[in-house]
């Protein structure tokens, strides 16, 4: 690589650096707090986390009663 | 002294700014903070359905957002759209190049999308007049192979590839509208944000990054892992990113905090994990590993409370349906197995 290029690559490295140094950051607590407030107030309608039963599973065939 | 020592300096200067930045907000930990709260109970997910056809290794498989359908992608040259209630194979589409490494579907269920060694994404219309299955578009501009891609829309496509870059498409005029360039190694894996304004990459270069896809340009970019990242995704509320790297760990970054908060290891795992996916309410996290098993995390917690064994080969790929209703994993043993 030619020395001005590396220059503008660098160039171009700052300026990233810039812009992700600028940016606003909020407390750890409060985005951990966000994370489990979702979690937990998601946590009713996740199925995989509260199972669900054979009859409310897609996957899973319906029994199914016949006469003999 | 020369520029380049000045411009160099400048960027370490920087670097140790945002370290710092990132440490003064850090007034806690996601363990303290989540101290209070009980550990999921035992996760146990059986296989429900295993789907069979392919002939070969399975590398990529993807949920369609309405319907309980799913297409993967095999070395075996071939896309499949499975109806996973039925197992049925709703379309076998036959691909140019079998060198194949990922696939998409999106979410319209209009159009199927993949790509690998042969460079390009290729768009097909599973909706067709006549019924047929066909190549509608090849995205071609990539100087390296296809490892991702992932709709927007029926217009729209975003690719990561092995250039190291990440590309907006414009599908109906087969054109490139954004790169993304920044990664120092391939890019590997993509997921896009629930409200389709940001998308997620991660690399070979060890780090994730965080893009703004109307600006064109990347917001964020985090470290920490030790090897190549395999595999990204948004955590459901989509204030975070979930991360799985060589390194055999996965790692939360929460972006508002522009920082790492959780790795989730284990000294009993010792291989790369290859794939993740959150469960719909972001507590679970369901990750694939090349030891041919997948762990479930809870995601708060930190802890592994769950295990899904029943593949006789490396599980490749891995999504939650987006009901939440199941995961499909998709292995090198060339099946895929519907769990809930």
């Amino acid at each position: 690589m030619s020395a001005s290029s590396s220059i503008v690559t660098m160039k171009k490295v700052v300026q990233q650096l810039r812009l992700e140094a600028g940016l606003n950051r909020v407390k750890v607590s409060q985005a951990a707090a966000d994370l489990q407030q979702f979690c937990l107030q998601n946590a009713q309608q996740d199925p995989l986390l509260t199972g669900m039963s054979s009859s409310n599973n897609p996957f899973r065939p319906k029994a199914v009663c016949s006469f003999l | 002294m020369g520029e380049m020592e000045q411009l160099r300096k400048e960027a370490e200067s920087l670097k140790d700014q945002i370290t710092a930045a990132r440490k003064a907000v850090q007034d806690t930990t996601l363990q303290e903070a989540a101290a209070g709260i009980t550990v999921v109970g035992r996760v146990q997910l059986k296989t429900r359905k295993t789907l069979r056809g392919h002939l070969a290794k399975i590398y990529a498989m993807h949920w369609a957002v309405d319907a309980n359908l799913c297409v993967s992608a095999s070395q075996d040259g071939k896309l499949i759209v499975w109806d996973t209630i039925t197992t049925n194979k709703v379309n076998a589409i036959p691909l140019k190049s079998s060198w194949v490494m990922t696939c998409a579907y999106a979410p319209s269920g209009n159009l199927v999308a993949c790509g690998g060694l042969d460079n390009m994404c290729s768009i097909y219309n599973l909706k067709g007049k006549d019924g047929n299955v066909k190549v509608m578009r090849e995205l071609a501009a990539h100087t390296g192979y296809l490892s991702c891609c992932r709709f927007l829309s029926d217009s729209e496509i975003i690719t990561s590839s092995g250039d190291c870059t990440c590309v907006l498409w414009d599908i109906e005029t087969g054109t490139q509208k954004t790169v993304f360039a920044g990664h120092q190694g391939d890019c590997m894996s993509l997921a896009v944000s629930p409200d389709f304004k940001f998308f997620i990459s991660g690399a070979c270069d060890f780090t994730a990054k965080l893009w703004d896809i109307r600006e064109g340009v990347c917001r964020q970019t985090f470290g920490g892992h030790e090897s190549d990242i395999n595999a990204i995704g948004f955590f459901p509320n989509g204030n975070a990113v979930i991360t799985g790297s060589d390194d055999a760990t996965c790692k939360l970054y929460d972006l508002r905090a522009d920082q790492e908060l959780i790795t989730y290891q284990d000294s009993s795992i010792m291989c790369g994990v290859t794939s993740l996916a959150p469960s719909l309410s972001g507590r679970l996290i369901l990750a694939g590993y090349d030891d041919f098993n997948v762990n479930i995390w809870d995601s708060l917690k930190s802890e592994r409370v769950g295990v899904l064994a029943g593949h006789d080969n490396r599980v490749s790929c891995i999504g939650v349906s987006a009901d939440g209703m199941a995961c499909c994993t998709g292995s090198w043993d060339s099946f895929l197995k519907i769990w809930n």
